[in-house]
C-alpha cells in the first residue's frame, strides 16, 4: 500500500511537471486533451503491482539528475487504451502471480499453492487433471514440421508424417519459417472449408471466405475494426451480451466504438431473449448507430448453448435491423448437457433460405485454443466471412497483410484440428481415446461443478451446458458490500480477492464480464473440480 | 469483372489525401453507385425477395467502412504481389508466359527463397513440441537442455498453454542477458523486456500508446523516407500524423540531423511531434548508422523530448567490415546518466531476420527503457487482451538469444551454419550492388546491411506520361511491366516513399546466388528494353542524378 501511495504522489508530480514544462514549449492545447485522472479501482490495483518492478528506477531518477517530464505519461497516453479493461488477466491475476512468487520464496500462506481457475487454459491445468493430456497426435505433427529430419524416424506414425509433408509442401521453401499468405496457407484454408461443410451437413463453404487468424481474438478485433466509423450519434454501436467475454468490451473501448449491452436471462439458463435485443437496440439508436451484433455460443462465461430456434430468431432480427452478425463459436465442440446440440449460425442461416443466406453478413470464429485440443499457446484460429462486400473484403485482406501472417505453427495446428486422424489410419484409435477422455472429463467436471456449487448456501449456479466455465451467482452480505465500497472496490472483486488471499484460488469477479446491477458472480474454469473438494 | 477486382484489390476510390504521399493509387472505372449495382446483381435471390426496385444495401460497404482502415497502405504485400500470386497460379495451370517461374524478391522471407533453417533452432522447437523426443539419441544434449528449461517455465510444461502476456519468464531473462552481452555490459532488466508476435506487433503496440490529442495537439510520428510501410500503415490506422524526414540518398542513405530538425519544426506547426522512429540497419535502404549519427539522434530526441523507437531487427545483418551495428541502447548508456535515465526508448528485435529467418514463427521482443511505471501497467494490460504471443515463436526467440556456447556439442555446427548464411548474404549484397550499378539508368547505394537493395531507376518521360494516363505511379508501372515480362516481383519505391521525381524499387538479396544472377541479368535486359521503348535518346543517369540532388520541398 505504501508503494501505491508513492505511486500516486509521483504521478501527480509528473503531471504537474509535464504541464509546467509544456507551457514553456508552446502548445497550451495540451491541457485540454489531458483526460481527467480517475483510475477505476481495478486500474489502481494494477498499477500497484507494476510499480513494484518499476520502483528502483523511479528512485534512481529522483535521486539522480533532475527528474524530467516523460514524453509518455498516463496523462498524455492514448485515452482509448486507458479505457480498455480486461478482467481475465486483471489485478486479481497479478496478485495471484505475486502470491505464487511469495510462496516460492518460502513466505507462509494459509495454502500450499495458487490455483488459477481464472482462464480457460487447459494445458496449465494438466497437473490437476491427468486425464486432460494434450493430444499427442498434434504434437507429433508439429515436431515433424519443425524438424523435418524426423520424417525418417520410424517412431512417428505414417499419418502424422503424411500430414506434416502436406503442410510443409504448402509452405514457402517447405519451411514453417516462411511467411504464409496473409490470409493463411491455401491448403489449410481448403481443409477448413471442407471441415465446415461436413460440420454443417453439406452447406457449401468457399476457401476464399476463410481467413486464418492469430487465435480467435485477432479475428474478432479485426472485424470490429472494419466496422467502426462515424461520429457522435452516427458512431458505430456494437451489441454484446452481458455477461460477455471481456475481449469484446476491451476491443470496443480501444476502437472508440459504442458498447450496446443486451442482457442474457439468468433465470432461464442465460438464454438470449429477442425482446431484450429489441430493447437494447431501440435505446441505443437514440445515441449511436448500432451496426453489429455479437453472439457467443456456447456462452463465455455463461456456458449456455443456444437452441436452433433462438439462433433463427437472432438471424431474423439481424436481417430486419440490418446488423452485421459476429458469431463467436470457439466452444463449438464443448457441449455437455443432454438435449443440447451445437448449431452453427451459418448452417441455420442457410437453412432459412436464400432470402437470408444471400444477404445477412456474418463472420464466425473458431480457434485451436478451446474444445478438446486446448492448444492455446499456438495462437491458431480462423474466421469465415459470409456475404461480405467484395471491396470490403479486399480491404480486409489489405489490413491483415500489414501484420504479414498468422503464426505458421498455429496454422499447422488449425489444419490438424480440422483434419484429424480418420478411421483406418494408425493414429485414429489413440486419438479418439484421448479426445473422448478429454471431452467426457470436461463434461463430468461441468456437471460436478454445478452440483457442488448449488449445495453451497448463497451460491446458485446454472447448468454448464457447454464451454469451460461456470458463472454462479453469489449472495454478498450487506456488511461486505459496505466494506468493499469503502475500499473503492467492486463487491465481487472484494470477494474474489479475499478468496485468493485465504485459499489461493484465483477466480475472476463477475464485474469483469458485466452483470445485472445488484447481482454478483464469479467466473470459474471448470477444468479444475479438485478445488471444490 | 470479378477477376479484375482481384487484380487491383484495395486501391479503388480512396480519396487522395495530400499528406499521405507516394503511394500508387489504382483508378476505378465508373461511379461507385454503378459498381455497387453490378455487384449486387449477382445476389439474385436478394433482388427477387426484396421489395421491387429497391436493392438491399450491405451493412458494411466501402462507404461505411472504418476510414482509418481505408487509409492503410502496405505495398510489400500490395497489388503487385497479389498479381504475382495470380501469375504463379496461372503458370501452374499451364498458362503460357515469357518465363517459367515467378521470382519473389518482394519480401524478406529467407526460407521461402531457399535458406535452410538453423538446425539447433528447429531441434529445440521440435523437442518443445513433442517432449517424448527428449529420450531420442538423435538430439544433442544442449538442445534438450534448452527445451527442458523453456518447458519448465510453460504452464503445464507445454507449448500449448498460454504464457504470461509479457512472455515466458525464462525467455525474457535470456533476452536481458543477451542484450547485456551484446552491449558489452550495459545492464538490461528482464522486467523491461516484452515478447511480441513478430516485431510489427511490438511497434504497433507502442505507437498505440503514444497516440493522443486532437487537431494541433495530435501526436506526430517522425519516420524516415524511404521507410518500411508498416510504419505508415500503423500511423494511418491510428490516425496519428505522419512526419517524414528524408534519408540522404547521395550520402548512402545516411540520416541527417539538419533534416530531422527541418521535419520537426515544419510538423510542429500542425501537430505535436512526440515519436521518432529509426530503422537501423535500414529497411529498405540498407544503410548502417554510425555511432556518431546515433548520438546525434539521441541528443536531438532528448532536446525535443521525443520517444525513440529503434527498429533493430537487422542487427545481425551487417555485411561490410567497415561498419558495425551499434544499438541505440548502448549508445544512450555511453552518453551518460543525463541521457540514459531520461530518454524513453523502445527497441525491437525479431526471429524473422538475422541468420535464422524464422518469419513464420512470428517471434520477437521489445525492450522498453524509462517508461513511466503507470504507462507500463497500461501496456501490460493492453497486451493481456491478446492473451500472449505465440509460444512456439517465444521458444524460437529464446534459441536466438541463447545459442550454443563454445563448449557445447552443437556449437561447431551452429557456428558453421550461421557464418555460411551470413557470408552468403554479404556476397549477395555486393553482387547486387555491382550488377545493378553496371546497368545504365540504374544507380544503387552499397547494401551495408539488412536484406534489400533500393536502387534508383531512371524512368523516361514518355513512360511517366503513360503511367499518369493510367493513374499509376511511374515506378508501379515499371514494376508491373517487369513482373509481366520477366516474372520478377519487386516492390515499387512509391510504396516506401521517395523524393518527388525520383523512382526506385526494393528487391531482396535473398535468392540463391545462381538465381540472383539470373534475376539481375533479366532485370538488366528488361531495363534496357524499357529505356529503348520509352526514350528516343540514350538514358542519361546524369540527368536523374541532378534531380536526385535537389532538396526536398
Amino acid at each position: 500500500m505504501a508503494a501505491a501511495r508513492m505511486q500516486l504522489l509521483s504521478t501527480r508530480n509528473v503531471g504537474i511537471l509535464s504541464r509546467g514544462w509544456l507551457t514553456g514549449d508552446g502548445p497550451r492545447v495540451r491541457s485540454l486533451t489531458s483526460p481527467p485522472l480517475c483510475p477505476s479501482p481495478g486500474r489502481a490495483l494494477s498499477s500497484v503491482s507494476a510499480t513494484r518492478c518499476g520502483l528502483p528506477k523511479e528512485r534512481m531518477s529522483e535521486n539522480g539528475v533532475s527528474p524530467r517530464a516523460k514524453v509518455l505519461t498516463v496523462d498524455t497516453m492514448n485515452p482509448t487504451v486507458k479505457k480498455v479493461e480486461y478482467a481475465v488477466r486483471g489485478p486479481i491475476v497479478q496478485r495471484a502471480v505475486e502470491l505464487e512468487k511469495e510462496l516460492s520464496e518460502g513466505i507462509k500462506k494459509p495454502f500450499a499453492e495458487v490455483i488459477k481457475a481464472n482462464i480457460g487454459d487447459a494445458h496449465a491445468m494438466v497437473s490437476f487433471f491427468p486425464l486432460y493430456s494434450h493430444t499427442s497426435f498434434y504434437f507429433k505433427v508439429l515436431a515433424l514440421c519443425s524438424y523435418p529430419e524426423l520424417l525418417n524416424d520410424s517412431r512417428f506414425p505414417e499419418d502424422a508424417k503424411s500430414r506434416a509433408r502436406r503442410i510443409l509442401q504448402s509452405c514457402g521453401g517447405n519451411s514453417l519459417g516462411s511467411y504464409s499468405a496473409s490470409q493463411g496457407i491455401e491448403s489449410v484454408r481448403q481443409d477448413v472449408a471442407r471441415y465446415i461443410e461436413q460440420r454443417d451437413g453439406g452447406v457449401p463453404c468457399d476457401p476464399d471466405n476463410i481467413y486464418l487468424t492469430t487465435g480467435a481474438s485477432d479475428g474478432i478485433v479485426t472485424m470490429l475494426k472494419l466496422l467502426v466509423c462515424g461520429k457522435g450519434a452516427t458512431r458505430t454501436g456494437v451489441m454484446i451480451s452481458i455477461p460477455q467475454y471481456p475481449l469484446y468490451s476491451a476491443a470496443l473501448a480501444e476502437l472508440g466504438a459504442v458498447q450496446v449491452n443486451y442482457y442474457l436471462n439468468e433465470e432461464k439458463c442465460w438464454s438470449m431473449d429477442i425482446s431484450e435485443l429489441r430493447r437494447a437496440l431501440d435505446e441505443a439508436r437514440r445515441h449511436c448507430n448500432p451496426r453489429a451484433l455479437c453472439i457467443i455460443n456456447p456462452g463465455n462465461p455463461t456456458g449456455q448453448v443456444q437452441s436452433r430456434q433462438c439462433i433463427e430468431d437472432v438471424i431474423r432480427f439481424a436481417a430486419k435491423e440490418r446488423l452485421f452478425l459476429m458469431a463467436d463459436e470457439v466452444y463449438q465442440d464443448n457441449v455437455y448437457a443432454e438435449g443440447c446440440q451445437f448449431h452453427s449460425f451459418k448452417k441455420v442461416l442457410f437453412e432459412m433460405g436464400p432470402e437470408y443466406s444471400n444477404t445477412v453478413e456474418l463472420a464466425s470464429f473458431h480457434s485451436t485454443s478451446k474444445c478438446y485440443m486446448g492448444e492455446c499457446g499456438f495462437r491458431g484460429g480462423y474466421m469465415e466471412i459470409i456475404n461480405m462486400d467484395e471491396e470490403v473484403k479486399s480491404q480486409l485482406t489489405k489490413l491483415v497483410s500489414v501484420r504479414l501472417c498468422p503464426p505458421v505453427p498455429g496454422q499447422a495446428l488449425m489444419d490438424l484440428v480440422v483434419n484429424p486422424p480418420r478411421p483406418g489410419e494408425p493414429s485414429y484409435d489413440n486419438f479418439m481415446r484421448e479426445r473422448t477422455a478429454t471431452l467426457s472429463a470436461l463434461a463430468e467436471k461441468a456437471k460436478l461443478t454445478e452440483q457442488v456449487l448449488n449445495t453451497v448456501q448463497g451460491i446458485s449456479c446454472n447448468p454448464v451446458q457447454g464451454a469451460m466455465y461456470s458463472f454462479p451467482c453469489i449472495t454478498i452480505p450487506e456488511k461486505a458490500i459496505k466494506e468493499a465500497t469503502d475500499k473503492g472496490q467492486q463487491p465481487d472483486m472484494f470477494y474474489c480477492m479475499k478468496m485468493l488471499e485465504e485459499t489461493g484460488i484465483c477466480l475472476v469477479p463477475g464485474s469483469g464480464f458485466g452483470q445485472k446491477d445488484g447481482t454478483y458472480h464469479f467466473r470459474y474454469t471448470t477444468h479444475d473440480y479438485n478445488i471444490l473438494g | 469483372m470479378h477477376r479484375m477486382r482481384l487484380l487491383i484489390p484495395w486501391y479503388p476510390r480512396v480519396p487522395l489525401r495530400t499528406e499521405s504521399l507516394y503511394f500508387a493509387r489504382w483508378s476505378s472505372t465508373g461511379p461507385p453507385e454503378q459498381r455497387g449495382l453490378m455487384r449486387f446483381s449477382t445476389a439474385e435471390a436478394a433482388a427477387k425477395t426484396g421489395p421491387p426496385g429497391r436493392l438491399r444495401e450491405k451493412t458494411l460497404t466501402m462507404a461505411t467502412l472504418n476510414p482509418q482502415v481505408k487509409a492503410v497502405e502496405y505495398a510489400v504485400r500490395g497489388p503487385i504481389v497479389i498479381k504475382a500470386g495470380d501469375i504463379e497460379r496461372g503458370l501452374q495451370q499451364g498458362v503460357k508466359q515469357p518465363f517459367t517461374e515467378v521470382i519473389k524478391a518482394n519480401i524478406g522471407d529467407s526460407h521461402a527463397m531457399g535458406q535452410q533453417p538453423i538446425t539447433f533452432v528447429r531441434q529445440v522447437v521440435a523437442l518443445c513440441c513433442f517432449p517424448e523426443l527428449m529420450d531420442s539419441p538423435a538430439f544433442p544434449e544442449d538442445a534438450k537442455q534448452r527445451a527442458r528449461r523453456i518447458l519448465q517455465d510453460c504452464g503445464g510444461q507445454s507449448l500449448g498453454a498460454y504464457s504470461a502476456s509479457q512472455g515466458v519468464d525464462c525467455v525474457r531473462q535470456d533476452i536481458a542477458e543477451y542484450i547485456t552481452q551484446r552491449d558489452r555490459g550495459v545492464p538490461s532488466d528482464w522486467n523491461d523486456v516484452y515478447l511480441t508476435t513478430g516485431a510489427s506487433d511490438g511497434i504497433m503496440s507502442i505507437l498505440k500508446l503514444l497516440v493522443s490529442g486532437e487537431g494541433r495537439s495530435r501526436t506526430g510520428v517522425m519516420i524516415p523516407i524511404p521507410q518500411y510501410p508498416l510504419y505508415s500503415a500503423a500511423i494511418s490506422e491510428l490516425e496519428a500524423v505522419h512526419i517524414n524526414y528524408y534519408l540522404d540518398e547521395a550520402n548512402c542513405w545516411a540520416l541527417d540531423i539538419e533534416e530531422l530538425h527541418r521535419a520537426y519544426l515544419t510538423a510542429k506547426q500542425h501537430c505535436k511531434p512526440r515519436v521518432l522512429c529509426i530503422i537501423n540497419p535500414g529497411n529498405p535502404t540498407g544503410q548502417v548508422q554510425s555511432k556518431k549519427c546515433i548520438e546525434d539522434v539521441l541528443h536531438f530526441a532528448y532536446e525535443e523530448n521525443l520517444f525513440v523507437m529503434a527498429d533493430e531487427v537487422y542487427q545481425d545483418n551487417v555485411y561490410s567490415s567497415d561498419f558495425q551495428f551499434h544499438s541505440f541502447k548502448k549508445v544512450l548508456y555511453e552518453m551518460g546518466p543525463k541521457y540514459f535515465n531520461n530518454v524513453e526508448l523502445a527497441s525491437f528485435h525479431s526471429t524473422s531476420k538475422g541468420y535464422t529467418g524464422e518469419c513464420g514463427f512470428r517471434g520477437g521482443y521489445m525492450e522498453v527503457l524509462n517508461m513511466d511505471p503507470q504507462v507500463k501497467a497500461q501496456l501490460i494490460k493492453l497486451l493481456s487482451v491478446r492473451l500472449c504471443p505465440p509460444v512456439s515463436g517465444q521458444a524460437a526467440m529464446d534459441v536466438i538469444v541463447n545459442p550454443p556456447k563454445e563448449h557445447e556439442p552443437s556449437y561447431a555446427q551452429f557456428t558453421k551454419e550461421k557464418s555460411s548464411i551470413l557470408d552468403a548474404l554479404a556476397h549477395k549484397a555486393r553482387l547486387t550492388e555491382q550488377i545493378l550499378n553496371s546497368v545504365p539508368g540504374i544507380k544503387c547505394n552499397p547494401v551495408q546491411g539488412a536484406m534489400y537493395a533500393f536502387p534508383q531507376i531512371f524512368i523516361p518521360p514518355q513512360a511517366i506520361q503513360e503511367a499518369q494516363a493510367l493513374s499509376l505511379a511511374p515506378d508501379m508501372l515499371y514494376c508491373l511491366k517487369l513482373l509481366e515480362e520477366t516474372g520478377i516481383c519487386v516492390v515499387p519505391g512509391s510504396g516506401f516513399g521517395q523524393k518527388e521525381g525520383t523512382y526506385h524499387f526494393r528487391m531482396t538479396i535473398l535468392p540463391t546466388p545462381e538465381k540472383l544472377k539470373v534475376l539481375l541479368q533479366k532485370l538488366k535486359e528488361f531495363h534496357l528494353r524499357f529505356l529503348e521503348k520509352y526514350s528516343q535518346q540514350e538514358a542519361q543517369m546524369t540527368s536523374s542524378s541532378q534531380q536526385m540532388s535537389k532538396q526536398p520541398d
